[in-house]
């Protein structure tokens, strides 16, 4: 078991032949054989990876012939919002969308119209998903995670890579690690992903990686404290950023004051949460 | 990005949204032939990009051309929070029944646009929402369908907006509706909207936050853009793709990935020692966005010794030490370098800077630390 992807997952690419999608299709192709196909409009009937993938002009020819139940997207940020939209037309229940930059209002219309269909969005502006040992859906480096016990969400890239660098330097291991992203208006927040772990028989413990702006911390506490029974661990990246300032990530901001991380920090402390000083003390909290 | 006052102002103009006649301008001796032109009592207001422009003196009124020349020469002059007065707006003065703030935002917590709406309008409404908080009206805007009238009608009814103004009020909030709407905008206020004494709805001032990540459809309005308020090494690093924010501290970090950028800063503090900057080279960083994000760095004195902290993903860890030795060769940096290669071709990357003198480290917590300890020299 794990959450939202395993090796039974059949992952649709959308932009499969750009730089990127080529790229990381080939990586997620040799760490586990979960891509069906690809969509690249103007490219059906095309392979990719010799022979190996097949690519389609759309996500409904794609999942009318492969029947793909997952998809992720590597298209550039202002052709993201209608890929993420036709890819909920077409029925796929899971999106994961690696793009970075995508404007906020597109986001709020591409959130609202998911729900309406109740589809999962992971993302945008994330690495994806991996369950270690079984599926690779993003571009989380396979070689730095070994399979086991502990969940991990994030909103950062490689800072999670750090986390998960650290646990499998002490020999532990990832049930499956989710990143959310780092923009205002994504498709899963904390909360969602930590009640996943809460029924995952696999996860036995979790890592919540977070940082400054919005309140979705505050509130993934809350939720903790009422109702997780497994150990979570976290640390909160931004102790030293400046208010009113972006940090890089487009959600990463504090505003009028709210947002900060000694905020985060102490709901999570107060849920019971043990917050580390720095990434690569957090496997420690949970040894 | 944020917007003007007078460049707000001009959109909403467009948008129906009625405004005080008046123009922008560089010099007094243009402020003086506005002021005739408009004649009667104007106003002089400052155009920065920073709060509080009342409170430090950069907005007057004038009751003839005269005066308004001389209040206009006066806060060209000035500097309002370390931000030189390069523009004053004319504006004819309004005589003022009623504030009322008003605003259409990005609201994180719903994913939905939040209309915002206040009696109390004309002064900071972060300091209403902190005092008195019962004093302000949301509603959330469903982005699929936008704004209704009924939803303008039941914020003026809220606010306790006497029923004569109805009919204008919602014309205006429809009307900053489409104007939030159409520029991508993450911020749209008006505050104060007024009720002057002749009875009429007028945007006194505005402010208008424009999502970077949308300017691409909008190039009149990236066009817009005042730098003034960014350090020039962030209008350097913006033109390479860089995110980069400039510090105090004497620690420069050049760091892979926006996450991992802030934790950086996080772990020097924590050492005791003091981040200079954020940098964010970015996802696939090759080697002359390295050694941009690297010149940018070394251009601050107070830089005196700098951390490299790279786990390599999609970016490869030779590609950036192939930038570090293109960069110091051209730089010839006096400070100390640490430099942390994890990931993705970091051997090869170790190999390539064994040469280069820098200290080399294994962990993150290793590398603050043995940055702070260089710094101090």
């Amino acid at each position: 078991m794990s959450i939202l992807v395993d090796k039974n997952t059949r992952l649709l690419v959308q932009g499969i032949t750009g730089n990127e999608g080529l790229f990381h299709t080939t990586q997620m192709v040799a760490y586990s054989n979960i891509v069906v196909g690809g969509v690249t409009p103007g490219k059906g009937g095309e392979w990719v990876l010799d022979g190996k993938i097949p690519v389609f002009d759309s996500v409904k020819s794609a999942k009318e012939a492969t029947d793909a139940n997952a998809t992720i997207i590597f298209v550039p940020a202002r052709f993201a919002p209608d890929a993420m939209f036709e890819a909920a037309d077409a029925g796929i229940p899971l999106i994961i969308c690696i793009t970075e930059g995508v404007a906020i209002h597109d986001m709020m219309r591409v959130r609202n119209y998911l729900d309406q269909k109740k589809v999962r969005l992971i993302g945008p502006n994330c690495p994806g998903l991996l369950t270690p040992g079984e599926a690779k859906v993003g571009i989380i480096p396979g070689n730095i995670a070994i399979p086991g016990n502990i969940g991990v969400v994030s909103r950062s890239g490689t800072l999670t890579y750090e986390v998960l660098y650290a646990m499998k330097n002490l020999g532990m291991g990832a049930s499956t690690c989710v990143g959310i992203g780092g923009d205002p208006v994504n498709g899963t927040n904390f909360t969602d992903v930590l009640e996943m772990f809460e029924h995952d028989p696999k996860t036995e413990k979790v890592i919540m990686i977070g940082e400054i702006g919005g309140n979705e911390e505050e509130k993934a506490a809350e939720f903790i404290r009422t109702k997780m029974t497994k150990p979570v661990a976290s640390f909160i990246a931004g102790q030293t950023a400046p208010p009113g300032k972006r940090m890089g990530h487009a959600g990463a901001i504090i505003e009028g004051g709210a947002g900060t991380a000694a905020d985060k920090v102490k709901a999570l402390e107060a849920a019971g949460v043990k917050v580390a000083k720095h990434p690569e003390e957090i496997p420690t909290l949970l040894q | 990005m944020k917007l003007h006052e007078y460049q707000s102002k001009n959109i909403f103009s467009k948008y129906g949204i009625p405004i005080p006649k008046g123009r922008v301008t560089t010099t007094a001796q243009e402020a003086k032939q506005i002021a005739e032109e408009l004649g009667g009592l104007v106003v002089i207001k400052s155009q920065v990009l920073v709060g509080g422009r009342g409170k430090a003196g950069g907005v007057k009124l004038a009751k003839d051309p005269n005066e308004a020349e001389q209040l206009a020469t006066q806060i060209l002059g000035m500097e309002i929070k370390g931000l030189p007065v390069r523009k004053v707006l004319v504006d004819e003065a309004s005589a003022i029944d009623q504030e009322i703030y008003f605003a259409i935002t990005d609201d994180r917590a719903s994913k939905k646009p939040i209309m915002i709406a206040s009696a109390a309008g004309g002064v900071d409404i972060e300091e209403v929402a902190a005092k008195t908080p019962e004093k302000i009206v949301k509603v959330n805007i469903d982005p699929l369908l936008g704004l209704r009238e009924y939803q303008a009608r039941d914020i003026a009814v809220a606010i306790d907006l006497p029923r004569d103004y109805w009919r204008d009020f919602t014309k205006i909030a429809m009307g900053l509706w489409e104007v939030y709407k159409n520029t991508d905008a993450s911020l749209a206020e008006i505050n104060p909207l007024v009720i002057t004494k002749d009875k009429k709805l007028i945007a006194l001032d505005g402010k208008m936050m424009i999502d970077d990540n949308a300017l691409f459809r909008h190039p009149d309005l990236a066009e817009m853009r005042d730098t003034d308020e960014d350090a020039p090494a962030e209008i350097e690093a913006r033109k390479y793709g860089l995110s980069f924010i400039k510090l105090d501290g004497n620690i420069g970090c050049m760091v892979n990935g926006a996450g991992l950028a802030m934790t950086s800063m996080d772990v020097i503090k924590l050492f005791g020692g003091d981040p200079a900057n954020f940098l964010d080279v970015g996802g696939g960083a090759g080697a002359e966005k390295v050694a941009a994000a690297m010149r940018i760095i070394l251009t601050d004195p107070n830089v005196k010794a700098v951390l490299f902290n790279i786990f390599g993903g999609i970016t490869r860890c030779d590609e950036v030490a192939k930038g570090i030795l293109v960069a110091m060769d051209e730089v010839k940096p006096k400070v100390p370098m640490v430099v942390r290669l994890v990931g993705t071709n970091a051997e090869e990357g170790r190999r390539l800077l064994e040469n280069a003198n820098m200290i080399t480290a294994e962990t993150l917590a290793d590398a603050a630390k043995k940055a702070v300890a260089a710094a101090k020299g």
